[in-house]
């Protein structure tokens, strides 16, 4: 029986630098397929407002973990087969751009109208708009909200251990079974959770204050 | 060749028909007034002539641009016609002087030192040179009307539109507006104006318009409506005094 020494604690924490990269690529590319959905929820084409909200509501209700499964195991099926960390990071990457969409949406929707009735009656065009008008009053709205959506992603990366790819929750397991000390291992590991999504979640509650309390300079 | 030239202009919401068929010109230098009571179609009306507000059908030629709905079109009109708001909706993440740059750099493409002193020039007319960059909450309501004012200005227009712009305002804030808008009128501006300042229209506009129910009621030189107004719903409207 292994003992739960510097080298399994070594293991934990670099597990965690996979957690935080599958974060990271899933929140970067979620990110910019969010933006683009957000946009194309508002844009006055009812066919890609109709793609939009369909992806959008098909990803939101289903779990993630369907989404992991199906890209994991499903793909293998056609002979497409994804190793863990790319499968991990396109799930979470859908995922995450579902709920990102929704967050940038409702942002966008609060800038009151009559930004976009002044920008237009001095003739810019819909994206000079939403360049220079709409999108830098929504990003300030929007950090708050994204910034906790991001603390939720970092605690659902877990679920890909489910397909055997190695982060901090896989870890955890892994020299939990080797050293039989589960309570001590996770306990670690929860500890290094926290210690990621503690400080974001405070930074989005810091976001928040200012933000209501007026418009810094 | 009028300036802005509205005929027979229908528009409803809904069931609800707000005008009712108007027709109205304003000449090259002209100032007209509109008032009326809320929900008469004056903002609408307004509203129709730089295409915030689709039309159901009528005609509306402004600075030589014939109103259509076709986006294109639609920036050529504006470039040419400003509008002023009651809740002067300046952006709130730009300062006084980036608000009043913004739509010329990109609408019309100009740029450097010569569109700066452009902005400095209109942002002076409106008495608010030391105000290049304040953020607009930094600003009283006055001031941010003037500010709105000057952005439309730096566009250079040959129609302005003002849709209750002291509506919002203090009665000391307002004043300070409304002698913006009258050295405006003095320099030779055309202007279409919905108010609710009385003494303004009389004294300002060349010409007044009623309008009640979507329609107009009553029109004609601005001294005389307010003389001797000659339908009894002008005559209860001015001595009711709410406006």
């Amino acid at each position: 029986m292994a003992t739960f020494g510097w080298p399994e604690m070594l293991f934990i924490f670099r597990s965690a630098g996979w957690t935080l990269l599958l974060t990271l690529v899933a929140f970067s590319i979620g990110g910019v397929v969010g933006a683009a959905l957000a946009i194309m929820r508002l844009s006055p084409s009812r066919v890609l407002r109709a793609i939009a909200s369909t992806y959008i509501l098909v990803i939101q209700s289903i779990p993630v973990l369907m989404v992991l499964f199906m890209s994991y195991y499903g793909l293998s099926l056609f002979g497409i087969g994804l190793p863990p960390f790319l499968a991990a990071s396109a799930s979470l990457a859908i995922y995450a751009s579902a709920y990102l969409a929704e967050i940038w949406r409702g942002s966008i929707e609060s800038v009151p109208f009559q930004q976009w009735e002044a920008s237009s009656s001095l003739a810019l065009t819909r994206p000079q708009q939403y360049r220079y008008i709409i999108l830098p009053q929504a990003v300030r709205i929007s950090l708050p909200p994204t910034v906790g959506f991001l603390v939720q992603l970092v605690k659902n990366t877990s679920i890909v251990s489910v397909v055997g790819f190695v982060e901090l929750s896989r870890a955890g397991t892994l020299v939990s079974n080797a050293t039989f000390l589960p309570f001590q291992v996770f306990s670690l590991v929860a500890a290094i959770y926290f210690t990621i999504c503690f400080p974001l979640s405070r930074l989005s509650r810091h976001l928040e204050k200012v933000m209501n309390a007026g418009r810094p300079h | 060749m009028p300036a802005v030239l509205i005929e027979n202009v229908h528009k409803s919401f809904g069931a609800v028909e707000v005008l009712k068929g108007v027709s109205l010109s304003v000449e090259s230098g002209q100032v007209v007034a509109i008032i009326g009571r809320s929900g008469s179609g004056k903002s609408t009306l307004l509203r129709c002539v730089n295409g915030l507000e689709a039309c159901q059908s009528g005609r509306i030629e402004v600075a030589g641009h014939v109103l259509d709905q076709d986006q294109k079109k639609l920036r050529e009109l504006r470039k040419d016609v400003g509008i002023v708001f009651q809740s002067y909706n300046l952006f709130p993440h730009l300062t006084a002087g980036e608000n009043i740059m913004l739509a010329p750099r990109l609408a019309k493409g100009l740029g450097g030192p010569e569109l700066r002193r452009m902005a400095e020039e209109v942002l002076a007319k409106v008495g608010l040179s030391e105000k290049f960059d304040a953020y607009p909450d930094n600003l009283s309501g006055g001031q941010q009307q003037r500010v709105a004012i000057a952005r439309s200005l730096a566009m250079q227009p040959k129609v302005m539109l003002f849709d209750e712009v002291t509506s919002a305002l203090d009665p000391e804030l307002t004043g300070e507006v409304l002698v913006v808008m009258e050295d405006l009128a003095k320099a030779g501006m055309t202007m279409l104006l919905v108010t609710h300042e009385m003494n303004f229209a009389r004294n300002v506009a060349d010409v007044t318009v009623f309008m009640h129910q979507g329609r107009i009621w009553e029109s004609g030189p601005s001294a005389d409506l307010f003389a001797a107004p000659k339908t009894p719903e002008l005559q209860a409207f001015l001595s009711a005094g709410v406006h």
